[in-house]
């Protein structure tokens, strides 16, 4: 019988090595199962998580897809401080995306430098409307904001799908559903030449730097955490819960659409039906490998990536199927977890004990 | 006598959790019909051999012996069979069912079996318990929840009765009323295991009283023989400082007041408060004493912000009617509070000290720039605190739950007066503290009020209040009965009062007779 036994103090350090534990477990799990399948286990780790990154196109190409990683699971690790479970950034990437991209349709051929921040204010702002939805049933009548935050998800994804069925449609695009190219004030700048990376890289590192000074030295971060490990003592300083609920869907929200924009007006260039391969969900992942800190995000979002691009290469040299991606996000999260309870509790067989007692008497 | 087999005998009992030593190495006997104390401040490692004894728990090493016969007791089954019976200090009732169907799901099935009601009728009769089965558990006092855990056991014809801290929630009559039971169950021959940590209860009742400190057991006594003050001696293991009340000043000008306060509860089975007045003036301090749950946590949640209430007039500092402002407003007036719970209320557990001296001085000390955490200030704070309240810690970046609950109450308390609060509402501020802190955070509410503050303690520690209260005031169903100097009470009519007998009730038997 197996027992989970409380342990005295917890240590400090293994909370932020646990990741790291993980990471190689699902590395030695990986092996194993890429062996039970007939294939080089070395060679398949190989080209899973060292070849994408030979080249500096590779790393590149690293940094564009964890951008919107990172940003989104900022947004979020401030909602699960706050126990504000936010798990609808995927359609607030959506709705951002519609917002920032439709300022550029709107203004197609218009060669302003103001357009591009204001395609990303509009996203910001996009996602923040869509995440109020939420807030507002929550702070009004204690809805559950995971319900609510999920299943608008696929409202939004069906909001992009009418707008480039229909009155976003490129005119001259054969009839394809998508919107027209946009026009290159539109397109955020790419910051080395010969590659993907672009400027919303920059964008999320910044993020991470504001978002770490916000948690740790404003009054902001501070309401989030009190309110997050005591409720009460929030209270009994006088912090307004709902002013929390609001503030942490705003932020998610806000970075999620921001995420969206940046997808659409970087390596997408267009409104087409699939912005995201699941960013707003991974996201999630990114945010509790990262334990909910900024740079742990950044780093999390850099392996999450990889795992992306290393799926996309195990596909093409070696025939191995898409799942895999998938296979690895998901290991990744279970061995986290696992071992988060192994750092909190200690194992214990429980019929062990009594054969102590037995022997004292 | 000499030659009787104890009923219970347990030798070098020791159980660590990680970390720490709960019980080390503990050796004691109870005899048949004998009502032995366990005696000890919180955290001295009581609870943890009690569940020994009714088999929660396992002991790393040592032994049991049950009348003469060495054994392990796996499970609480195994204990209710060898006739160990435990009233616990919650109650675990179900208040929508009866008194009956309450005891029916509590004993083993073939007790609980033909004729029970009238067995209960039988038993609380016997020992004088009086408890009707058919009524509904919502409806009883905690006096009479409490008998329905004691028929309980009662029932199951216990040889080892246990009781953890069973006078915290009665009337000092209800007390009375459990000691003629006791005894009785006593002379029967069955013996009683006594927790508790009012030492005058376990002089008047208790045979033979084993003291613990940090986990061993330190001495042992006989109640009769010894006073309060010597038996809490001998638990701190240090010379008691009582605290002194500094002299007389004239109180000043009503302070804190609150106005003809009813607020109907947002809980099913919380009270009521029902036009509660009080007035606390400059200097001095008001007591309120009553058994928990007649109001007291809602009567806080009112003065401290965290329920608002629509008629800003009825609660005000100073001039300023605050009914309807948060806690934050509440501060900057000048008010300052002690939650009842430490961890998680008053203190944020897993945060540093110097983020819970941040968490309610950021206003008052200046502690916020522009929205950002000023940290040096924040740490200053602490240490300021630390050293001025005698908080026992190896610094200020510990986590609050680190802290022994003594260590983080005079923190809270630091952290509130430091302040200079002109008001200052405490519930229960020296409840699960050891004796030493207690006396400690006491003398700090004096001192406080002898500086011209309003201090307004709420309490079910009678001796506490009458320790530092110039006025008081009984809370009973969220009524407050007028308060009168604390040296015209006496213990009697506090007691009626907290059963809710009032002026009126009692003028009319004065009148009867």
């Amino acid at each position: 019988m197996l027992r989970l036994e409380l342990r005295g103090e917890m240590s400090r350090s293994m909370i932020y090595w646990s990741p790291f534990f993980a990471v190689i477990l699902t590395f030695i799990a990986g092996m194993i199962m890429f062996a039970i399948l007939g294939v080089d286990p070395l060679k398949a780790i190989i080209t899973f998580f060292i070849e994408p990154l030979n080249s500096l196109d590779g790393i590149a190409e690293l940094f564009v897809k964890a951008t919107p990683l990172v940003l989104i699971a900022i947004g979020l690790s401030f909602g699960f401080q706050a126990n504000v479970w936010n798990i609808g950034a995927e359609g607030q990437l959506t709705i951002g995306a519609l917002a920032g991209g439709g300022v550029a349709l709107l203004f197609f051929n218009v060669d302003s430098p103001l357009l591009m921040p204001g395609m990303l204010i509009a996203g910001v702002l996009g996602g923040m409307a869509w995440a109020a939805i939420p807030a507002f049933l929550k702070t009004k009548f204690g809805t559950n904001e995971i319900l609510t935050s999920l299943m608008l998800t696929y409202v939004g994804l069906l909001v992009l799908s009418y707008l480039i069925h229909g009155p976003w449609k490129d005119p001259e695009g054969q009839n394809f559903p998508e919107s027209r190219l946009f026009h290159d004030a539109a397109i955020i700048p790419i910051i080395l030449e010969e590659t993907r990376l672009h400027f919303g890289w920059i964008i999320a590192l910044f993020g991470v730097a504001i978002a770490w000074v916000v948690m740790t030295r404003h009054m902001i971060g501070f309401q989030i955490r009190v309110i997050g490990m005591a409720p009460m003592a929030a209270s009994f300083a006088g912090f307004k819960e709902k002013h929390i609920i609001w503030l942490t869907l705003m932020i998610s929200g806000g970075a999620a659409g921001l995420a969206g924009t940046i997808e659409v007006s970087g390596p997408v260039g267009q409104i087409i039906p699939v912005i995201s391969p699941g960013y707003g969900f991974t996201a999630i992942i990114v945010a509790f490998l990262g334990r909910l800190h900024p740079v742990g995000c950044l780093f999390a979002g850099l392996l999450m990536a990889l795992t992306y691009l290393g799926g996309d290469n195990a596909q093409i040299e070696m025939n191995l199927p898409n799942a895999v991606t998938g296979v690895f996000q998901g290991m990744l999260l279970f061995f986290l977890l696992a071992s988060d309870v192994l750092v909190r509790y200690r194992v214990r067989f429980g019929a062990a004990k009594k054969v102590t007692a037995g022997e004292g008497a | 006598m000499t030659e009787e087999i104890p009923r219970l005998e347990l030798e070098g009992i020791t159980k660590a959790y990680p970390g720490v030593i709960a019980n080390n190495n503990v050796s004691m006997k109870i005899m048949p019909g004998e009502i032995h104390a366990l005696l000890g401040e919180n955290g001295a490692g009581k609870s943890t051999l009690v569940k020994f004894i009714y088999g929660v728990q396992k002991a790393d090493s040592g032994t049991l012996k049950w009348e003469g016969e060495e054994m392990i007791i796996p499970n609480p089954n195994a204990a209710r069979k060898l006739g160990v019976g435990m009233v616990f200090q919650h109650f675990s009732l179900f208040d929508a069912m009866t008194v009956e169907e309450n005891i029916a799901i509590g004993i083993s099935k073939e007790l609980a079996s033909g004729d029970l009601n009238q067995r209960i009728r039988d038993v609380s009769q016997q020992y004088g318990l009086p408890l009707d089965p058919d009524r509904y558990v919502h409806t009883l006092s905690v006096g009479e929840k409490q008998r329905i855990e004691v028929v309980r056991c009662l029932l199951q014809d216990p040889k080892l009765l246990i009781m953890d801290e069973p006078t915290s929630v009665l009337t000092p009559q209800e007390v009375d009323e459990l000691f003629v039971t006791l005894r009785a169950l006593s002379e029967e021959g069955v013996s009683i295991l006594y927790i508790s940590h009012k030492l005058q209860e376990i002089k008047d009742l208790c045979h033979f009283a084993t003291i613990m400190r940090m986990g061993e057991v330190v001495d042992d006594c006989i109640p009769a023989e010894e006073s309060p003050r010597s038996m809490a001696e001998m638990m701190m293991g240090a010379n008691l400082v009582s605290p002194e009340k500094p002299g007389k000043t004239e109180p000043g000008a009503p302070h804190l007041v609150v106005r003809d306060l009813s607020l109907a509860s947002s809980h099913q089975h919380g009270v009521d408060l029902k036009n509660v007045s009080l007035e606390v003036r400059k200097g001095e301090v008001l007591g309120i004493a009553g058994i928990a749950g007649n109001g007291q946590m809602e009567l806080m949640q009112v003065l401290s912000g965290e329920k608002l209430i629509d008629d800003p007039s009825a609660v005000s500092i100073g001039n300023e009617a605050v009914g309807k402002s948060g806690p934050k407003i509440r501060r900057n007036a000048g008010m300052g509070f002690v939650p009842e719970e430490r961890l998680g209320h008053g203190a944020v557990p897993e945060m540093s000290l110097w983020e819970n001296a941040f968490l309610s001085g950021s206003k008052s000390m200046n502690l916020m720039d522009k929205g950002f955490i000023n940290i040096k200030g924040s740490v200053d704070y602490a240490l300021n605190i630390v050293s001025e309240f005698n908080v026992k810690t190896p610094g200020v970046q510990h986590t609050a739950n680190s802290l022994s609950g003594g260590n983080l109450q005079k923190f809270i308390f630091g952290r509130e007066i430091l302040q200079c609060p002109g008001v200052i509402v405490a519930l229960q501020p020296t409840w699960g503290v050891d004796a030493g802190s207690a006396a400690f955070i006491r003398q700090s509410l004096l001192d406080l009020a002898a500086n011209g503050a309003a201090v307004l303690v709420i309490s079910q520690d009678l001796e506490e209040l009458f320790e530092v209260s110039d006025r008081l005031s009984v809370i009973c169903e969220g009524e407050l009965s007028p308060p009168r100097p604390a040296e015209e009470f006496t213990v009697e009519e506090i007691g009626l009062l907290m059963a809710g007998l009032s002026h009126d009730h009692q003028d009319e038997e004065v009148a009867h007779a």
